[in-house]
């Protein structure tokens, strides 16, 4: 009989908010993204130096990324097979354009290589396998809107060739003061069903 | 020479977020790579780019780089002898 999978757990950030599996985490009245991120991370005990030096769109997959990886509690004594699919409408532009500031000046040349580093959106996704040690298959995606069926497509095409034991899915929007991010885990066990319907339904909730 | 050791530390802090810092915590000796700040291979680019934009001097062999940042207190001296700004 073919294996049904289930969606185990999901996090919002959106809205100066961070929730998981719809209950709030944490909540603030800082509107900014980079204090409010900030102080999130601060909050949920993040302890991960390498946070600041990350771009907002980063801090923002990475940090929804860690409230659903920690909550799944992975054995930390075998790899994990965790495929990641991501996806979003404005790729790395918010970043793009703070490097583009950098050298648009020809007297005032300086292109900075930190900032330079994060001008591709699947970086994010680096930075999420690094911290949890992940080396498995990854892909990010750039639609106009969320697309819950092709990530249920793909995620369950990873799942049944056996190229990965659970995905983590999900939407990663940053452009300037506009952010959102979705991020879900797909695996065997779990009460919601792994469905182009769920999805939609745990996205928009 | 002081002002020039706190003035990086400042700036090193702020350019490399280095949130968890202040410049009390990174003594004038410490190591900026390995053990010490724990800086990486970006860092350094950046400290490169530093090193041009804010005191005119551009480096060119990375060896040299490699000296150069052993700690705030070598950065400043190497920064005190070749300042261009």
């Amino acid at each position: 009989m073919e294996k049904t999978h289930h969606i185990s757990s999901y996090c919002h950030i959106k809205d100066s908010r961070v929730s998981l599996n719809g209950n709030t985490l944490f909540i603030s009245a800082i509107a900014e993204f980079s204090a409010f991120i900030k102080s999130a991370s601060q909050h949920l005990e993040t302890k991960y130096s390498k946070f600041y030096k990350m771009d907002n769109l980063s801090k923002m997959a990475f940090l929804a990324s860690d409230v659903v990886l920690n909550h799944a509690k992975l054995p930390s004594d075998k790899e994990n097979n965790i495929a990641i699919l991501l996806s979003n409408r404005a790729s790395s532009l918010d970043t793009d354009r703070k490097y583009q500031d950098s050298i648009s000046e020809a007297d005032n040349f300086f292109p900075s290589p930190s900032v330079f580093v994060y001008t591709l959106p699947n970086i994010c996704i680096g930075e999420i396998s690094i911290k949890h040690q992940l080396h498995s298959e990854n892909c990010f995606f750039i639609f106009d809107t969320f697309d819950a069926n092709h990530l249920w497509l793909h995620a369950e095409s990873l799942l049944k060739s056996k190229k990965a034991e659970k995905v983590l899915c999900g939407w990663v929007d940053f452009d300037e003061n506009n952010y959102e991010a979705f991020i879900y885990l797909v695996e065997e066990n779990g009460t919601i069903a792994h469905s182009p319907n769920e999805i939609k339904r745990l996205y928009k909730s | 020479m002081t002002e020039l050791r706190l003035e990086l530390k400042e700036k090193i802090i702020e350019q490399l977020n280095l949130e968890e810092f202040t410049v009390a915590d990174i003594a004038d000796d410490d190591a900026l790579f390995g053990n010490g700040l724990g800086l990486d291979s970006i860092d350094a680019l950046e400290l490169i780019v530093m090193l041009d934009k804010d005191y005119g001097i551009q480096l060119t062999d990375p060896k040299e780089g490699k000296e150069i940042f052993k700690s705030i207190a070598v950065l400043a001296d190497y920064i005190a002898d070749n300042r261009g700004k």
